[in-house]
């Protein structure tokens, strides 16, 4: 009884009616200590969730309000964000001198190739890992986590030996020794860098920067997928690869496109692979090659460390901005395909 | 009607064969292991031509002095452990790299996952505005590999040699960095008014300066618990509630064990992200190593070192966290 007094005493479920006046019902409504609760909550999330925001987009924002500034606001000591005589002089220098267009061109052909080979490649060794029982898979998986934890600075030289002088088990020499391109004098050795055949290949064999986790991550959502999805192409008729590219690839879009923005954009910004296997820089100008001072902008003179400052961060939004617009479109299914990846399995 | 005989007759239409059916059934299977071979294949043939030789050849490198002949490849010259006493004992700049990074890697790595969880909770609640808090929260993990901290790099570089010539010509206006949120100077200030020691005061120096690392590292991790989150059956929340337990309550007795399995991928995931990334010292002095002419084998032992660490580490840390996750019975 004495609950059920309580619970009748309690504003909160009070029942209103025509009778309530409507500052009665303002009063139950929002002068509750629940109500304030929630707003205090509210209000420090938002508060908290703009910081953060603000950490993360401050640094492109200053970036953004450097590009804009002509050479006298860096000497202009009332000048912080907002530039007093705007130019656009820094961008056409960049885009002129240094060849941003064919720097974009090399990069956005390079990074399709990477992104395209690592996504079909790590879908595919995925599906194989999650959904068939060979001998040897797990010795397969633990391979695939150990490619991710190895540093790749560990790999680099002899990546670069091996792709500078290429020759599989010695296959290479020995084609090339009987079809008379080699003589022991001069043996043919076939020099990979700067081609796009180093990149391709580690792209192809999911080996590339990163294809560890994208591995793993397909892995995880196949095994989420049902069994009786393919059961039922089977007895349709349908064989395992027919299955695979009719059935599974379809309804894996989402997580598809996760991999590849991931693949692309990681590319897309990669110094690592780019300085190693393209060393000369004139045959393969790629966006990483842009960040220098353009030469008809002259420096010399009081801030000239704020200003070349400014130009390279202008170098680095022009790399990033194609990126960007990319993102905008693609960042609705690229949230979600990792959400619903099952990465939870 | 017509079609109704049609589905009759299709169902009968298979014969009635028993034993040979259970042979070919094992056969289905034996294929389907096959197929799996099929799907592996790009991968295997990668790491078996690839990847072993070039792990094989990187521990070679490791012992060994290297000399390129032109025109025909190179040769090397097996000198033992000779590499790796260089990098340990004459190295100026090896061990003691090592050694802070691996003291700030201790601050940040709790810190990030920390930081994603709870960003990842707060990203889970409805309100408004959601979508785009998460799209902001995810622009770090696209954006700032490699090119952008390269070139800040090179800013705070020019940044420091103006400061110095600022020093030595007395001028110390100009010292502020534009990168810097808080002054470290307040934040020592503020705590050293509470007085709770220097090192705690240092520990949450280190965090505020570091702050803006630690947020553009927590993109990935974010996410993968922003996934365990909505796989919580909400169910299990509405009876927490129905049975009157608090959010904080809800949150140690719910939340945090069902999330447990991924606190430790992503404690996993930080270590070896923070660890491989390019912008570690540890990285950048291996690879400063590696540019200089004549010490490339030098660098390769190097990195080893740093490699044998790096999994001690993480097989002791997860050793450590593997005990106190909690895993559902879902079957």
């Amino acid at each position: 009884m004495d609950n059920v007094n309580k619970i009748k005493s309690d504003p909160r479920l009070r029942k209103f009616d025509e009778k309530t006046t409507f500052w009665e019902l303002l009063r139950y409504k929002y002068f509750t200590f629940y109500f304030f609760k929630r707003a205090c909550w509210a209000i420090f999330r938002l508060v908290l969730l703009i910081g953060i925001s603000y950490v993360v987009l401050f640094p492109y924002i200053s970036k953004i309000a450097g590009s804009f500034m002509s050479r006298e606001d860096f000497v202009d000591v009332m000048v912080k964000l907002i530039p007093k005589y705007p130019t656009l002089d820094t961008y056409k220098a960049i885009i002129n001198d240094n060849e941003y267009f064919k720097a974009l061109f090399n990069t956005t052909t390079l990074s399709l190739l990477c992104g395209v080979a690592q996504m079909l490649t790590c879908a595919v060794v995925g599906y194989g890992l999650s959904k068939f029982k060979f001998k040897g898979r797990n010795i397969l998986f633990f391979a695939v986590i150990f490619t991710m934890v190895i540093p790749h600075e560990t790999l680099q030289m002899s990546m670069f030996m091996k792709f500078r002088y290429f020759d599989i088990w010695g296959i290479y020499g020995f084609i090339a020794k009987t079809f008379g391109l080699s003589t022991e004098a001069t043996p043919a050795i076939a020099n990979l860098l700067n081609t796009y055949w180093p990149l391709g290949i580690l792209s192809f064999t999911g080996l590339a920067f990163k294809n560890g986790l994208y591995i793993f991550i397909m892995r995880q959502y196949f095994k989420g997928v049902p069994d009786e999805l393919e059961e039922a192409a089977y007895v349709d008729g349908a064989g395992v690869i027919k299955t695979f590219i009719r059935i599974i690839l379809p309804m894996s879009v989402p997580m598809l496109v996760t991999i590849f923005m991931f693949a692309f954009s990681w590319q897309w910004t990669d110094e690592f692979y780019t300085g190693l296997f393209f060393t000369d820089k004139t045959k393969n100008w790629l966006l990483p090659n842009i960040v220098s001072i353009p030469s008809s902008l002259d420096t010399e003179y009081a801030a000239k460390e704020t200003y070349e400052a400014a130009i390279r961060n202008t170098c680095g939004l022009l790399i990033l901005a194609p990126l960007v617009i990319i993102y905008l479109f693609a960042q609705r299914t690229l949230i979600e395909g990792v959400e619903r990846s099952g990465i939870t399995g | 009607m017509d079609n109704a005989q049609e589905v009759v007759k299709t169902v009968k239409a298979p014969k009635p064969e028993t034993a040979p059916k259970q042979r070919k059934g094992k056969s289905l299977e034996r294929q389907k292991a096959k197929m799996g071979w099929l799907f592996v294949a790009p991968f295997l043939i990668g790491f078996v031509l690839i990847y072993l030789p070039l792990i094989f050849e990187s521990i070679k490198f490791s012992f060994s002095e290297m000399h390129t002949q032109p025109g025909s490849g190179y040769i090397t010259e097996f000198v033992g452990f000779e590499n790796y006493s260089k990098a340990l004992f004459e190295d100026p700049d090896f061990v003691r790299t090592l050694v802070t990074t691996l003291k700030d890697l201790a601050i940040n790595i709790p810190a990030t996952v920390i930081f994603s969880l709870f960003m990842a909770i707060m990203l889970n609640q409805k309100m408004r505005g959601r979508a785009v808090f998460r799209a902001i929260f995810f622009i770090p993990v696209i954006v700032s590999t490699g090119i952008i901290a390269g070139i800040d790099a090179q800013n705070l570089l020019a940044e420091a040699q103006q400061t110095a010539t600022d020093m030595s010509s007395g001028n110390i206006a100009g010292a502020s960095s534009g990168t810097e949120f808080i002054s470290a100077i307040d934040i020592a200030r503020l705590f050293s008014g509470i007085q709770i020691g220097t090192g705690a005061i240092e520990w949450i120096q280190n965090l505020v300066n570091n702050i803006y690392d630690i947020v553009n590292r927590s993109g990935v991790q974010m996410l993968i618990f922003l996934a365990g989150l909505q796989s919580i059956s909400p169910a299990i929340y509405e009876s927490c509630y129905m049975e009157g337990a608090s959010a904080w309550e809800t949150f140690w007795k719910i939340t945090f064990p069902m999330i447990s399995p991924m606190i430790l991928v992503n404690t996993i995931y930080t270590i070896i992200d923070s660890f491989t990334s390019e912008s570690n010292a540890v990285m950048q002095t291996i690879q400063s190593v590696y540019d200089s002419s004549g010490r490339m084998t030098e660098s390769v032992a190097m990195s080893w070192i740093y490699f044998l660490i790096v999994i001690l580490i993480l097989a002791v840390i997860a050793g450590i966290l593997s005990a106190f996750v909690f895993y559902q019975r879902r079957d």
